[in-house]
């Protein structure tokens, strides 16, 4: 696919009608229960096969674990782990391990795909609709929860979301025309919304139709924002206008980096209503939250 | 009254979370706070220019930066003043009873609050409304009426979105427009004359 943009993963041609694409990604704990963890690891790592409209095949562990540690806590990480490769129909085929200060995991995937069928993360048009398939606002909810701030309910929300595959929503957009595709991850919905625009296109958001998960939004109110979120906002400067009216919590949230996060669609106007029906179905929050426009300004506007 | 917070070392909230607390405990004066990295100094910055207070931003060197807030009287209660004051008069209903004591008597002098405004000869510039404040602005308020009555009169209604997100009520808004704690603060730092009943 070339390194001049910035797809979510790396794509080799074997035949005229089969490619292979591989991901790779790991990162620390941000929740404390090492089970679920594993389960947000690996969704996290199969997500950006499913970004590229890819079938997961195999998958193979990464692991940083201190030797003192109790080994316990690393098998209930790759039970979550391996739970989810085989949720997502791949097998899991081996992996590598070493001894670190911290813990870290994730996975390294390999899918398939017909390559005139994968989808990049540039090709929106004037006139698509940009839909997101999960809430936002588990940066946010984690980072409450690791001063204490964040209630049950937030946290299950937070997990649901972060633990559920993409799976399913690429599924729901298989059977329609998608123009540009992506998940949205540490750069925050509008660091990936940036990506996906590519120097071509301008995109309006509408900021009362994004789904998320409530009691982020309240949190951001009360000032429980991330470090990454900011360093996201100050990326992102000149390419974004905010208009007044909108509130700073929302604000926060659309900066804010997600983990496992949901995917961003980019599909003609006709078909938003119709996908977004299929979406709704699965039950997790989702919504269309604003348009691709012709040429102008800022290349975001948020209203 | 003079206060540092070193908050060197700490990673984004919890320089945030310090400063607030630090501010909770002052009604005036000067709040510093040290931080060692740019980006929980903008952090900082958003926070106080949300909160509406005064600030400065120091770098002493790259792993050392300051902001400095004056923390002034923002919730002080206004002179009464029988003259007719400059700048706007704001409405604050933080709640959607009047007084505290029995809530179903509460309801009932909200209620007959809110009347009573839309009889003033000279009306409000601005309600505020949040927390269960917000329930008075939606379907199925005893006031709705009222205010929107007021409303049609060019009485600005402000409902806070994190209230009525909070309540589930967003979509049950019936009057007024959604604000943020910005706008609450600075609406309420810039009025005349604030009413809390």
């Amino acid at each position: 696919m070339g390194f001049d943009r910035s797809d979510d993963a790396a794509v080799y041609r074997l035949t005229d009608d089969l490619a292979i694409v591989q991901t790779l990604d790991f990162f620390p704990p941000m929740l404390d229960d090492p089970y679920i963890f594993g389960q947000v690891a690996a969704a996290n790592s199969l997500s950006d096969v499913y970004a590229m409209g890819a079938v997961p095949k195999t998958a193979l562990n990464i692991v940083c674990f201190p030797e003192k540690m109790d080994i316990n806590v690393l098998s209930q990480v790759l039970q979550g782990g391996s739970e989810k490769v085989m949720e997502a129909g791949a097998v899991l085929a081996g992996g590598h391990s070493i001894d670190d200060v911290d813990v870290k995991y994730g996975l390294s995937v390999t899918g398939i795909i017909d390559p005139h069928k994968i989808y990049t993360n540039v090709g929106c048009e004037p006139g698509d609709v940009l839909i997101l398939t999960k809430p936002l606002g588990v940066g946010i909810v984690c980072t409450a929860d690791r001063v204490g701030e964040a209630s049950p309910e937030a946290m299950e929300q937070a997990i649901k979301s972060m633990t559920t595959l993409n799976k399913y929503a690429a599924e729901v957009v298989r059977s329609f025309p998608v123009h540009a595709c992506t998940d949205v991850t540490g750069f925050g919905f509008l660091g990936h919304l940036h990506e996906m625009l590519g120097g071509q296109s301008r995109a309006v958001i509408y900021s009362s139709q994004i789904p998320h998960i409530s009691e982020a939004l309240q949190y951001a109110e009360e000032f429980l924002i991330t470090g990454a979120a900011q360093r996201n906002r100050n990326f992102l400067e000149d390419h974004v206008e905010i208009e007044s009216q909108v509130p700073f919590g929302i604000e926060e949230l659309l900066f804010d980096p997600q983990t496992s996060g949901g995917l961003l669609v980019s599909v003609p106007k006709e078909v938003g209503e119709q996908v977004l029906a299929e979406l709704e179905k699965l039950g997790m929050p989702c919504g269309i939250v604003g348009e691709v426009i012709g040429r102008g300004e800022k290349e975001i506007i948020v209203k | 009254m003079k206060k540092t917070v070193d908050a060197t070392g700490l990673a984004c909230p919890l320089p945030v979370i310090e400063t607030k607390k630090a501010l909770k405990e002052m009604s005036e004066g000067q709040l510093e706070v040290v931080v060692d990295n740019i980006v929980s100094l903008q952090n900082l910055e958003k926070m106080a220019k949300q909160m509406g207070l005064a600030y400065s931003l120091e770098t002493v060197h790259d792993s050392k930066h300051i902001i400095h807030i004056a923390v002034g009287e923002i919730s002080s209660k206004e002179e009464p003043n029988c003259e007719a004051v400059s700048g706007n008069t704001v409405v604050v209903l933080s709640s959607e009873t009047m007084g505290s004591g029995d809530a179903e008597l509460g309801r009932v002098l909200m209620k007959s609050f809110i009347y009573a405004l839309t009889e003033l000869d000279r009306l409000p510039d601005k309600v505020l409304l949040y927390n269960s404040g917000v329930k008075l602005s939606v379907n199925g308020s005893d006031s709705l009426e009222d205010l929107q009555k007021l409303e049609g009169q060019g009485v600005e209604i402000l409902n806070c979105g994190t209230c009525l997100d909070f309540f589930d009520l967003t979509d049950q808004l019936a009057t007024g427009s959604i604000t943020n704690m910005y706008e609450i603060v600075q609406s309420q730092m810039e009025a005349g004359t604030i009413i809390q009943p």
